[in-house]
């Protein structure tokens, strides 16, 4: 499937009348991890169809009319947070939004308690992200709400990789077989794991490219080939998959500098280069141009997919929340 | 076309234990050729070197050559013609001068000071951690594209132990090595002597062997965590040995080296508080001192260095706690080692493998081989003259040697460097 880059074109599929059935045996979406292939291609084919949805001027197709969803972000978001909004109130949701302020609010208990005073005002659907691995799963276990994980501390980001694979699959029209570098922090990274897990579960070959520091221990061990040689590793690769430098890893104890992290590891034409020809690049946003990606590449519309994996978002949220409301007691099919 | 044919040389070249009588041909800066029926088409120059051994010049992995920030003391032009009398033709030199080597343009300014001023190849080890604090992680990526050989802290350790994991697991990205001097800081904290007996005796503080035990063990675990590649700059005592020992046989990637003043001293020379007799590590006892040259000889210690370290009186002529550390070394690196060759503790050829095919291996260089093509830094060295080893002789700057007055025998009388003489006696 191509065509993606022209906003414009009528898609026939996805006018957002008809009910695609999709196999998804879960109450929440916690994670990458515990999903069989037939449900991320049953989640993907539905988001395929709000693609066509959101480029029409009437976006709205009211499948959550009355529900109510929260999102609750522990950490601050920009984009993952109004790509949530927009997708629920797309569907035709209630949503509120609730910023909880990420210092004071870290151990266990508060957590519980915050999660059992929301389900006391009887939301429906549940966004949470938080800044400590398996924090959502917690929470998850105290609501009679559905709950989607917004990205949980290193752990996972699963609507994150499924907008990615989305984009994937919508530029080269399959997953399976494709080769894909993940490069920069990946040991810090959320994006990372949910997409080694989707990816390597569809059929791709996964690297990850990285200085070690910055590596998972024992990061072969998870299915992935491992270069600390950029060069090396994006050779016959499809997809470079760049991730967000933190801020707080960027002197001195994960990395001497900026410059050498750039020098080393930055995306700049002469390594891209080194990839297949043909192979597009991906960001999870926001971008530290000169940082770990070279500005004149992530503005090339030819190979950088960035924008679209933005559209993408909204598409593959809409298409989970569609999806887990059709679980909820008193869902089920539409009339 | 400028050549050297030496003439009735005994070859030896420890890379392949070659030891035979032989020519060997040098054209513009090379080996050409090497063997029995060597000869020279051209007119070039002939040294008879009537029966001596002709080796690879001496490679030194630890000297302090105090430029930039100490040319009282020492600069890399003293410092390489004290090098080129003791037969050492390469000279890595450590980062903590002032400023400290922890920028590329650092680097560079040394290497083109060198090329400007010294006789012998130097390189420099670029710092470990930014202003050597042990804190953040230098620029190792981009030191050594300029030219840094290995990453040091130089005589202090890195305490933090993750700092240490992390900046392991930098240098294995890079494939670089990173050289640590293994002594516990608080465990040696104003020690001044090896403590025991002695230091009871004279009344000094004493810095316990377990100081560079503990923390050899811990860089051990650490180096085996992280595949990284682990150079101990100096070790000085026999538990620290039998800790590489064990690491190396489960294929840690590990070296280390030991100084020549911790193989010919020990901790009674200090005698009357003679102040040219403190090191850093200290000097040990002499079961300590004897395991050292066992371990050199095991082949447990790999290389062995003159951890050359200039000081003037302002810091030796003091009471022996308030002088610094240091002692020089580069010309009386070889005499020591050919002390045990004399003694009958190693092969030549294997005594002169650990300063220059060993180094030089440590160090991806190829040098420290007798081989055709290789550049031609070679010495040329009388094995047998004994005589006692005067001070004031030294070449380098400063002249706090512990050898003052040791017989030594065998000695260098010719050492080139890429073809071109740069010492003769």
């Amino acid at each position: 499937m191509t065509g993606s880059n022209s906003p414009s074109a009528p898609t026939p599929t996805g006018t957002g009348t008809e009910q695609v059935e999709v196999p998804y045996n879960h109450r929440h979406l916690l994670g990458i991890q515990g999903l069989v292939p037939r449900e991320i291609t049953g989640l993907l084919d539905l988001a395929d169809s709000y693609v066509g949805l959101s480029r029409q001027v009437d976006k709205k197709r009211p499948l959550l009319k009355g529900r109510t969803l929260i999102n609750l972000f522990f950490e601050p978001s920009t984009r993952t947070q109004a790509s949530f909004e927009l997708a629920g109130k797309r569907l035709g949701a209630d949503t509120v939004n609730m910023s909880v302020r990420t210092s004071s609010v870290t151990k266990g208990e508060t957590l519980i308690d915050t999660a059992v005073t929301l389900n006391a005002m009887r939301p429906d659907i549940l966004i949470v992200r938080h800044n400590s691995s398996g924090a959502v799963d917690l929470l998850a276990q105290k609501v009679d709400c559905a709950v989607v994980n917004a990205g949980d501390g290193s752990n996972e980001h699963p609507t994150q990789a499924l907008l990615d694979a989305l984009t994937i699959r919508r530029r080269f029209g399959r997953i399976e077989g494709l080769t894909v570098a993940i490069c920069g922090d990946v040991r810090h990274s959320r994006v990372a794991r949910s997409n080694i897990h989707l990816l390597s579960a569809m059929g791709a070959r996964i690297r990850l490219i990285g200085p070690p520091t910055l590596l998972p221990p024992s990061a072969e061990r998870l299915g992935a080939e491992v270069f600390t040689d950029m060069r090396e590793g994006l050779k016959g690769v499809d997809i470079v998959m760049m991730l967000r430098l933190q801020s707080e890893r960027m002197e001195g104890n994960y990395l001497p500098s900026l410059r050498e992290f750039y020098h080393l590891y930055g995306l700049d034409r002469e390594k891209f280069d080194y990839a297949n020809p043909g192979a597009v690049i991906m960001h999870p946003g926001p971008m530290n141009r000169g940082v770990e990606i070279e500005s004149a590449l992530a503005d090339d519309p030819e190979i950088s997919l960035i924008q679209e994996q933005v559209e993408m978002g909204v598409a593959v949220r809409m298409s989970v929340l569609d999806v887990l409301s059709r679980r909820l007691p008193n869902g089920g099919p539409k009339q | 076309m400028t050549s050297t044919l030496f003439v009735n040389a005994r070859l030896v070249d420890p890379a392949t234990r070659r030891d035979e009588p032989g020519n060997l041909l040098v054209e513009d800066g090379r080996i050409k050729a090497l063997g029995a029926g060597v000869a020279s088409q051209g007119a070039g120059r002939t040294v008879d070197c009537k029966g001596h051994v002709l080796a690879p010049g001496l490679i030194d992995m630890q000297v302090f050559a105090c430029e930039p920030g100490g040319e009282h003391k020492e600069t890399l032009a003293t410092a390489s013609q004290s090098a080129a009398a003791g037969g050492v033709t390469t000279i890595i030199v450590m980062p903590d001068t002032d400023p400290i080597i922890d920028e590329p343009s650092l680097v560079d300014f040394i290497e083109r000071r060198a090329r400007d001023t010294a006789s012998v190849h130097v390189h420099p080890m670029g710092a470990l951690t930014r202003a050597l604090e042990g804190k953040a992680m230098s620029e190792m990526g981009l030191l050594s594209e300029a030219g840094a050989v290995a990453f040091t802290q130089g005589r202090k350790a890195i305490m933090d132990g993750e700092v240490m994991r992390r900046l392991l697991e930098y240098a294995a990205g890079l494939g670089v090595l990173v050289v640590h001097h293994p002594e516990d800081a608080n465990l040696a904290r104003s020690g001044v002597m090896n403590e025991g007996e002695l230091s009871s005796r004279l009344g000094l503080k004493g810095i316990p062997t377990e100081a560079e035990v503990i923390m050899v063990q811990r860089d051990l675990a650490l180096a085996e965590l992280t595949g990284g590649r682990l150079h101990f700059a100096q070790i000085s005592c026999a538990r620290s040995l039998e800790a590489i020992a064990a690491a190396k046989a489960r294929g840690v990637k590990v070296t280390c080296a030991v100084s020549a003043h911790h193989l010919a001293l020990n901790e009674n020379d200090i005698a009357t508080y003679r102040t040219f007799f403190k090191t850093s590590p200290p000097l040990r006892a002499e079961a300590d001192r004897q395991a050292m040259v066992d371990g050199l000889a095991r082949g447990v210690i790999d290389i062995v260095v003159s951890s050359h370290d200039p000081q003037g009186p302002e810091d030796k002529r003091l009471p022996f706690a308030e002088a610094r550390d240091g002692a020089i070394g580069l010309e009386t690196l070889l005499p020591v080692l050919l002390e045990l060759v004399h003694k009958g503790e190693m092969a030549l050829t294997d005594a002169l493998a650990t300063v220059t095919c060993k180094p030089a291996q440590l160090l991806g260089f190829e040098a420290g081989r007798l081989a055709e093509g290789l550049p031609a830094d070679l010495a040329l060295i009388d094995l047998e003259t004994p005589y006692v080893f005067d001070a004031s002789t030294v070449k380098s700057k400063s002249q706090n040697s512990p050898f003052d007055g040791r017989r030594f025998q065998g000695r260098v009388l010719m050492t080139q460097v890429d073809g071109k003489t740069v010492f003769e006696s």
